[in-house]
């Protein structure tokens, strides 16, 4: 096996990177793929909460960097998927604890087990998310559809390019059909217009997702949430399959009338 | 470092290595480092300098030297920390880093003075967000110029496609200069010292040009092919 590298970045905070990167990585593994991520967002980790294992944690990405312990050891299995594996940051150290080569060193050491490595990259273009792309094969851009959200990616995908790291991917996460309809919110093909890349998913929002990710069971894994078939859709994708965009236009009968009902229309 | 150890101090950084100096002239300096490195060729072989120089006031021919012989030697030069504002210009000018954790300086452009006004920057890639290109000629772009990003010439800005940042013609008082574009939806127009804001995003965008009227406003039309008044 020969893993293929993939960093989940945005720019602007609280798009939904970690949800992103939890909710992939769940997907992938459900496919039978060999899954290892790894929380880059050094001093703010929350990965471990988001896919429910921060009772596990007893050693951590620096602990890997500074010889502390074996690279299995900080490898921490899901609680539910046998074949997927977090490596936690540290919470008491800050981003300059890690530099690019160290992240591409054990990206490398990874490489040879696995068929898919996702980094987790923090807010911001400082330190942690350079640390973050510098392993990256493909880079996943995260957005929702609002101004300050699309201009942070379009600063994300400027710098990837300043740094040859290839075409980046967008995902537009939270994306609410109604509002689009009425004009209330950026539509996909607005944001596309502006930045330019290749869509690899839309999620539509869905409230789920926020449960999912508090109880620590990605929404991926239900087979009935709108969002986790997208997710799953996007790991389709990521494998090279080649899966037809989910329909969003807002759903009329039932759904309209339950909208209606409980006074939301 | 036995042979000069009071001059050079060289330590290693997440980035590279790091070299510092003590308090004495830079000829002094640069020939201690130079020759640790001979000395040391096989350790500095392909390393990324960073150089702290304290006060020193460097110029543009002083770094440059240094740069070429330390790439002579494969060692790159990429950041320049100094507490003098002459070595930081300096530093900046060469597309030096001034400041070890700030992001690389490769989104800049800088280009050295002295290129007359007639001669173009051609851009064929989209200029986004974050990025500042400043030219003393005529900028073409090939692509859009989206929100966030800015683009300063003393000449010309010609924009094949369409323009959402900042755009400046004229930077240094021209007044003659102008700006068009496919798309002209800029959220701000400069040219020499006047600035228009918020032109209106059309539904459906046309060619415009942007330039000084005879009041001395800053205007922009429609794009009418063989009126070419302005341009001569």
């Amino acid at each position: 096996m020969t893993a293929k590298v993939i960093t989940v970045t945005s720019g602007k905070g609280g798009v939904g990177k970690t949800t992103a990167v939890a909710n992939l990585a769940t997907a992938l593994a459900m496919d039978g793929k060999r899954v290892v991520c790894i929380d880059g967002d050094i001093g703010l980790r929350n990965l471990d909460v988001v896919m429910g294992l921060e009772n596990r944690i007893v050693y951590d990405l620096v602990d890997v960097i500074e010889g502390r312990c074996k690279l299995k050891q900080a490898m921490i299995r899901d609680k539910h998927l046998q074949d997927m594996y977090l490596i936690p940051a540290a919470q008491t150290r800050d981003k300059n604890a890690v530099s690019p080569s160290d992240m591409i060193r054990i990206c490398n050491d990874l490489r040879a087990e696995t068929d898919f490595v996702i980094i987790d990259s923090p807010a911001g273009i400082e330190r942690g998310f350079r640390n973050s792309i510098a392993a990256a094969d493909q880079v996943l851009i995260v957005t929702n559809p609002e101004v300050s959200a699309v201009r942070d990616a379009d600063r994300v995908v400027g710098i990837l390019e300043a740094e040859e790291k290839g075409n980046p991917s967008l995902i537009i996460n939270r994306l609410n059909p109604t509002l689009v309809k009425n004009n209330d919110m950026l539509s996909a093909e607005d944001v596309l217009d502006l930045l330019g890349i290749r869509l690899i998913g839309i999620v539509p929002e869905d409230e789920n997702v926020i449960i999912g990710s508090n109880r620590g069971t990605p929404i991926a894994a239900d087979g009935k949430s709108r969002a986790g078939q997208a997710f799953r859709n996007i790991a389709k994708r990521l494998q090279g399959v080649d899966v037809p965009f989910m329909d969003l236009t807002p759903q009329s009968g039932l759904w309209n009338a339950i909208q209606r009902f409980a006074g939301r229309k | 470092m036995e042979s000069a150890p009071s001059i050079v101090q060289i330590k290693g950084i997440r980035d590279g290595l790091l070299v510092t100096f003590a308090d004495v002239p830079w000829a002094e300096q640069r020939a201690a480092l130079m020759q640790q490195i001979e000395e040391k060729s096989a350790f500095f072989q392909g390393a990324r300098l960073a150089m702290d120089v304290g006060s020193q006031p460097l110029r543009v021919n002083d770094l440059v030297d240094l740069r070429d012989w330390l790439s002579e030697r494969t060692i790159t030069l990429w950041a320049v920390l100094s507490d003098s504002p002459t070595t930081e210009q300096t530093a900046q000018l060469l597309g030096l880093a001034t400041r070890i954790s700030k992001p690389r300086p490769e989104e800049t452009r800088h280009v050295l003075d002295g290129i007359p006004s007639d001669q173009a920057l051609f851009i064929a890639k989209t200029i986004r967000s974050g990025t500042r290109i400043e030219y003393p000629g005529t900028v073409v772009v090939f692509g859009d110029v989206n929100p966030g990003a800015e683009i300063v010439a003393e000449g010309n800005v010609i924009v094949w496609g369409r323009v959402r940042g900042v755009i400046h013609a004229g930077a240094k008082g021209n007044r003659s200069a102008y700006i068009c574009a496919l798309d002209l939806s800029a959220n701000q127009l400069r040219i020499a010292d006047e600035v228009s804001a918020m032109l209106k995003p059309q539904k459906d965008p046309k060619p415009e040009i942007a330039s000084i009227n005879e009041e001395g406003k800053l205007q922009a039309e429609l794009w009418h092919s063989g009126e070419t008044n302005i341009r001569k």
